[in-house]
């Protein structure tokens, strides 16, 4: 365990405030899909570096927790190693990368590749939680179009990747509709996570800190992901296994590593590929 | 008085009243539309018109009267009673209504197919094929180049977006449609054209339509029945042509008169 900075209340925000923001949460709970509005504080990051989600941790964590936190799925990339280093200095609670040891997991743009248990909390960073947003910019008017679940919207934009690229080219921030009622806003994860998101066992919880919305999805909850009867929802495939740990089934990401344009096909989630690559070096 | 089917109208209004604190918009309005009918209010700007047209299409609440929708099913809707979530789903099914300006009835950013297609999807249909086939259906009728289909509002001309507008309300088959100057703003061929597709639509389709003209050109060519409204208030109604040859009030007979003869 770090020692902890003194100075700063237990991770960092006031205890009104985390109080104010467990009430948004439990409200979020009791109505899956839901936004609700939180009075978002000024974190010591700025905006769109995930101080939804930082806030919302700040808010669940408490002195025996344990935190990975996850950008891109990786633990070693900026967003990730800084937040972490956020918690360890302000709560000094133990931090791990691996998903099993975790009771929470903050991420910005993935769900780990393993399945979550029901003891875990799995924390979104969310840029922009109105699904209907680019479509309906005012926010009174989207607030009608959910009371009245009148989400006809949400297929437009579906009709439009498929008129313009042939098939839904939605990639990330793929739609989904909670508990058969909230259209929702996955945040900025690809689809290929929809699926995880489906009666997931843990607890999942989303924060926008500048539009200051909370919203959340219960455990064993339906999320079904918005299609036509005649283009369904599918998943990115690649043609290839990761070049690191041979994986056929986990999201690959694309690094370029020479100047020369060559590239690899890697695991996203740098914990999933490095437990692979352990097992196969136990068993040769 | 008999209450045999043909005699229940399709709109009612009941001395509509509606004013913008101490500006007028319209006052003590009483009118009926009947199925198939297609009746004008015209009238100088300011008169009232448009606010009358969008109280009775339920987008504004009066200040005082009462307004009733016959629906298909026989039902009889009090406009002004109706939920929100009732009211938008009358409005986007057996209602149109179509803007003078087509950027207010469409979505600029979202193809030509999509905003056909809108209606349909609000209503449930989950099928893009078939709401891309009826979509190409409706821009054949208001002849728009099919080919234009993923091409978005802004890249079509005035005369275009209007007709496409048109489309967007007609796909659902609804059994009135509300007009707000449909053909103001386009230039005189284009209106002609127009309001030609307007009138074989409206036959076809046994449309009923309340239309909201300055234009005494364009309801003679579209209306049967014509009010005539100044200062908020009904002067004079009757058939089209019996205004147009003899109108009786004195400011329809100055409305006629300022025709520029051909």
């Amino acid at each position: 365990m770090t020692a902890r900075e003194s100075g700063y209340n237990f991770a960092y925000l006031d205890e009104q405030t985390k109080r104010m923001i467990r009430r948004a949460i439990l409200k979020a709970v009791a109505i899956p899909g839901y936004q609700v509005p939180f009075a978002s504080r000024e974190m010591p990051m700025p905006f769109g570096w995930g101080t939804g989600g930082v806030q919302v941790t700040a808010a669940i964590l408490g002195p025996d927790d344990v935190l990975k936190v996850i950008d891109q799925g990786a633990d070693d990339t900026t967003n990730a190693v800084s937040i972490r280093g956020f918690f360890q200095r302000t709560a000094g609670v133990e931090t791990t990368e691996q998903t099993e040891e975790a009771s929470i997991i903050q991420t910005r743009h993935r769900i780990p590749e393993t399945p979550l248990k029901a003891d875990q909390i799995l924390v979104y960073q969310v840029p922009i939680p109105e699904p209907l947003r680019f479509l309906e910019p005012r926010e009174t008017e989207t607030r009608i179009l959910h009371a009245l679940k009148d989400y006809g919207l949400m297929h437009v934009k579906l009709y439009e990747d498929i008129a313009k690229h042939g098939h839904i080219a939605t990639t990330y921030a793929y739609p989904v509709k909670v508990n058969a009622r909230y259209v929702t806003d996955p945040s900025p994860t690809p689809k290929f996570d929809n699926p995880k998101m489906n009666r997931m066992a843990a607890l999942q919880l989303f924060g926008a800190g500048r539009e200051q919305r909370i919203y959340a999805i219960p455990p064993d909850t339906e999320v079904v992901s918005l299609d036509f009867e005649d283009h369904p929802f599918t998943v990115q495939a690649w043609d290839r296994p990761c070049a690191l740990c041979g994986a056929i089934d986990t999201f690959l990401d694309e690094v370029v590593t020479d100047n020369e344009g060559s590239r690899l096909f890697v695991c996203s989630d740098s914990d999933h590929c490095q437990k692979r690559r352990d097992a196969m070096q136990e068993v040769s | 008085m008999t209450d045999t089917l043909d005699a229940i109208p399709l709109l009612e209004a009941e001395e509509i009243s509606k004013d913008y604190g101490a500006h007028t918009g319209c006052r003590e309005i009483s009118l009926s539309l009947w199925p198939g009918e297609v009746l004008a209010i015209v009238g100088e700007s300011g008169s009232g018109k448009t606010t009358l047209l969008r109280v009775l299409a339920g987008q504004l609440p009066p200040n005082s009267g009462q307004a009733f929708y016959y629906r298909a099913d026989g039902r009889k809707l009090d406009i002004y009673e109706l939920s929100e979530a009732e009211r938008r789903h009358l409005q986007r099914s057996e209602w149109g209504f179509v803007y003078q300006t087509p950027a207010e009835g469409l979505r600029m950013n979202v193809s030509a197919g999509a905003n056909v297609g809108e209606r349909l999807m609000a209503l449930g249909a989950r099928h893009y094929g078939q709401i891309r086939g009826q979509a190409s259906g409706w821009l054949e009728r208001l002849e728009i180049d099919v080919a234009r289909i993923d091409e978005r509002p802004a890249a079509f001309s005035g005369g275009m977006r209007q007709r496409l507008q048109i489309a967007r309300n007609l796909v659902t088959n609804p059994r009135l449609l509300f007009m707000d100057e449909p053909t103001g703003g386009l230039d005189v061929s284009v209106q002609a054209r127009l309001l030609d597709t307007l009138r074989s639509l409206v036959r076809d389709m046994g449309l009923s339509v309340l239309l909201v003209t300055h234009d005494l050109g364009v309801a003679r060519l579209l209306a049967d029945r014509m009010l005539v409204m100044k200062e908020g208030r009904v002067v004079e109604q009757g058939l089209t042509d019996q205004i147009l040859e003899d109108p009786q009030h004195a400011y329809s007979q100055l409305l006629v008169s300022s025709i520029l003869q051909a």
